[in-house]
C-alpha cells in the first residue's frame, strides 16, 4: 500500500520549533497510534519537575520535535551526494519512534527491574501492535529496519547517525525543550544555522568549517544543561527515593509480603513469568504515581515512608562524597545507621555522575566507540571539532566525576541513639558540600 | 552505586591488566552475556556493544584513585590499560560484594588472552544471538565489513563461545 501525502499539510504548533510539519499519512498515522499516543503519560524528564515545576514536558513532545528536526535536515540534504532519498520516510519514521519504548521513570526502572527500553522499542515496532501494522504498509521488512536504524544497526550509517550521534535531532531537541520547559537560560544554541551547515558524508552528517561556532555552542549547552539540570542534585534525590521505592516493592514482593494495595502492573517484572507487550504498554506515569499515593497508607513502614517523601517532596539531603570517604567512613556510616535502626540500604545511598544516562561531548581517540564531531575543511579533509576548537577542547576530556551521599537528616536531630547520631553528624557534617536541598 | 563500581574493581583483580578501552568493554559485555552480575547497559556502537555507563564508571574509579589508567602511544593511535590500584585492593577488600570469583577466574582470564578484535566479533556475535546462526553471519558481514572476519574466524567465535558456556556457573 505505500505511503500518500495527505492532502492538506498537518502542522502541530510547538513551543520549541514552532510548527511541526506532517505531510506524510504514514507519518500521521503513526502519531495516531495508541502505543504513540501513550508517550504523552510518560514524561520527557522523569523526576525533575520535582526541581523545575515546569519540566512537565513529556515523550510525545520531545519525540514530535526529533522528528520535526530530521524532517528539516532532509530537506537540507535533499540533491546532495552520499543521500540516498528512498531513505526519507525510513528516517522519519526512526525518528518518531526512536523513545517509543520508554517506561515510566524508566531510567531507574530499568535499574531496579534489569530491563531496558530499546528492547521494548524492538517489540513495540516489531510486534503485535499498531505501530508495526501502520510501518508494515510500507512493506513487511520495513519495521525491522525501522528497528534497526534506532538500534543502531541499520548499513547505512548516515541515517543512523541523524538520530544517534554525538550531533544528532535527538540530543539537538532534548536540549531546547528541556531548557524551555525547566526555564533555565542555558540550552540554546543556534539551530537554523547548525543545520544550514550540515552535509551529509558515507558514515554521518559532518558541519561546514565556516558553522564551527555555532556546534561551539552546542557543545557548552549540552555542558551547562548536564550540570545544571540533568545532574541536579535535588532531582537525583527525587531519583533515588524513586529507586528505592521500586527496589522494595521489588523485595516485599519476593517476601510474600501482603500489600494493602497489590502492585498488579508490576508483577511481571518480579516473577518469573516474562512481562507480556501489552502489560507494558498498561503502563504509564499516571498509573505509578496512583500506586504511590496509595502506598502511602501501606503498613510496611519504608514503602509508606518513602511514598510520603516522594509525593509530598519531602526529599533527602546529601554531602558529597570523596575518596578518602569511601575509604574511611563508608563502612562506619553503615554500621551506625544500622546501630540506630535506619536501614542504609534505603536510606544511605551514594548516586553517582555514571548513574545518569546523559553525557559530554567527546573528541573520540583511536578506540573511542563514538564517532566524534567532524568539520568538513575548505580542502575537503575532515577534522575532529575539538581540534580546531579551543572552547570544545577545553571542556571535552575534564574530570566529569561526582558522587553524593544521600540520607534523611531529619532522622538523625531526633531523640535517643544520640551518641550514634552525633558520630554520624560528625562524620557528614565534615563534607564539603549542602546540606540543603536547594533549588 | 558501589556494587556496581566494586564488580569492575573485582574483575580488574582477576584480570591482573586490561589493555585497551575496547577490550575491557567487550570483556564485561561477554561477561555480563555469560552471568557475571555486571549491569552496565549495552548499546550497539561502532566495534559491536558498548557502555556509555561502563566509560564514566571507569572515569569514577581512576578519579577516585581505585584503578590505574596508563596511556601508552602505539603506533599512531593512543591505547590505555587498566589495573587496580592499593587502594582500589584495600576498598575492594572490605567491600561486602557477591561475586562468583571461582566462576569468574577461568572467564575472566579466557577472555583476556583474547585479542580485543575477536572479543569485538564474538560480542557483536552475541549481541545478535537471538537471531538464527546465518543471519548472525549476515549481520556481521554487513556491519563489520571494514574488519574483514571471515567464515573460519566467525567458527573459531562460535566455538570459543561454546567454551565459555561449558565454564560450570555456580548454584545457589
Amino acid at each position: 500500500m505505500g505511503n500518500r501525502m495527505l492532502e492538506e499539510e498537518k502542522v502541530f504548533k510547538d513551543p520549541v520549533h514552532r510548527y511541526i510539519h506532517v505531510r506524510d499519512e504514514l507519518i500521521w498515522d503513526l502519531i495516531g497510534t495508541k502505543e504513540f499516543q501513550r508517550l504523552r503519560r510518560i514524561r520527557q524528564l522523569g523526576t525533575t519537575f520535582l526541581t523545575f515545576h515546569g519540566a512537565e514536558h513529556t515523550r510525545f513532545n520531545h519525540s514530535l520535535g526529533v522528528y520535526e528536526i530530521t524532517r528539516r535536515i532532509i530537506e537540507k540534504f535533499e540533491g546532495r551526494p552520499h543521500w540516498v532519498p528512498e531513505e526519507r520516510l525510513l528516517c522519519l519514521s526512526a525518528a518518531l519512534l526512536h523513545d517509543i519504548g520508554h517506561g515510566p521513570f524508566s531510567h531507574s526502572f530499568e535499574k531496579v527491574f534489569q530491563t531496558d527500553h530499546e528492547w521494548w522499542t524492538r517489540k513495540i515496532i516489531t510486534g503485535d501492535t499498531e505501530v508495526r501494522e501502520v510501518l508494515s504498509r510500507m512493506g513487511d521488512d520495513f519495521p525491522q529496519k525501522v528497528a534497526d536504524v534506532i538500534e543502531k544497526t541499520y548499513p547505512n550509517k548516515l541515517v543512523v547517525s541523524l538520530i544517534s550521534s554525538q550531533i544528532d535531532a535527538d540530543r539537538m531537541d532534548y536540549l531546547q525543550r528541556d531548557a524551555f520547559y525547566t526555564g533555565v537560560s542555558y540550552g540554546h544554541f543556534d539551530m537554523e544555522r547548525i543545520l544550514r551547515v550540515m552535509r551529509p558524508m558515507e558514515d554521518q552528517a559532518v558541519i561546514k568549517y565556516t558553522g564551527m561556532h555555532a556546534v561551539e555552542d552546542y557543545i557548552m549547552s549540552r555542558y551547562q544543561m548536564y550540570w545544571q539540570v540533568y545532574f541536579h542534585p535535588v532531582t537525583r534525590s527525587a531519583e533515588v527515593i524513586l529507586s528505592k521505592i521500586l527496589q522494595r516493592v521489588k523485595a516485599l514482593s519476593e517476601s510474600g509480603y501482603s500489600f494493602r494495595y497489590p502492585p498488579v502492573h508490576f508483577e511481571g517484572f518480579f516473577s518469573e513469568k516474562p512481562l507480556s507487550l501489552s502489560d507494558y504498554l498498561e503502563l504509564d506515569e499516571s498509573v505509578v504515581m496512583y500506586y504511590f499515593h496509595m502506598w502511602q497508607k501501606e503498613e510496611d513502614p519504608i514503602l509508606k515512608d518513602l511514598c510520603e517523601r516522594f509525593m509530598n517532596r519531602r526529599l533527602f539531603k546529601y554531602v558529597e562524597f570523596h575518596q578518602e570517604h569511601f575509604m574511611n567512613e563508608w563502612s562506619r556510616l553503615e554500621q551506625l545507621f544500622r546501630k540506630i535502626g535506619i536501614d542504609p540500604d534505603y536510606y544511605l545511598v551514594i548516586d553517582s555522575s555514571s548513574d545518569l544516562p546523559y553525557d559530554f561531548y567527546r573528541p573520540g581517540e583511536e578506540e573511542e566507540e563514538r564517532l566524534p564531531i567532524h568539520l568538513i575543511m575548505p580542502d575537503n579533509r575532515l577534522r575532529e571539532l575539538s581540534r580546531e576548537s579551543d572552547i570544545v577542547e577545553a571542556i571535552s576530556g575534564k574530570k566529569r566525576t561526582d558522587h553524593k551521599l544521600y540520607y534523611p537528616e531529619e532522622w538523625l536531630h531526633t531523640p535517643g541513639a544520640e551518641k550514634e547520631k552525633r558520630e554520624i553528624l560528625h562524620i557528614l557534617q565534615a563534607h564539603p558540600g549542602k546540606t540543603e536541598t536547594e533549588f | 552505586m558501589l556494587p556496581e563500581h566494586a564488580k569492575i574493581m573485582a574483575l580488574l583483580q582477576e584480570a591482573g591488566e586490561i589493555v585497551g578501552r575496547k577490550k575491557l568493554q567487550k570483556i564485561v559485555y561477554i561477561g555480563k552475556k555469560m552471568k557475571l552480575p555486571f549491569q552496565e547497559k549495552y548499546t550497539y556502537h561502532i566495534y559491536g556493544p558498548y557502555s556509555e555507563e561502563l566509560t564514566l564508571r571507569m572515569e569514577e574509579l581512576c578519579s577516585l584513585g581505585f584503578v590505574k589508567e596508563v596511556k601508552e602511544q602505539k603506533a599512531g593511535y593512543a591505547q590505555y590499560c587498566y589495573h587496580l590500584t592499593e587502594n582500589g585492593a584495600r576498598f575492594l577488600d572490605q567491600f561486602p560484594l557477591s561475586w562468583p570469583a571461582e566462576y569468574a577466574r577461568p572467564l575472566v582470564t579466557a577472555l583476556n588472552e583474547r585479542s580485543a578484535k575477536f572479543l569485538e566479533l564474538v560480542s557483536t556475535m552475541l549481541y545478535f544471538e537471538e537471531l538464527p546462526k546465518e543471519e548472525v553471519k549476515e549481520k556481521v558481514f554487513t556491519l563489520k565489513k571494514s574488519q574483514n572476519f571471515t567464515e573460519t574466524d566467525l567458527e573459531e567465535a562460535w566455538d570459543f563461545i561454546d567454551s565459555l558456556r561449558m565454564i560450570p556457573f555456580p548454584v545457589k
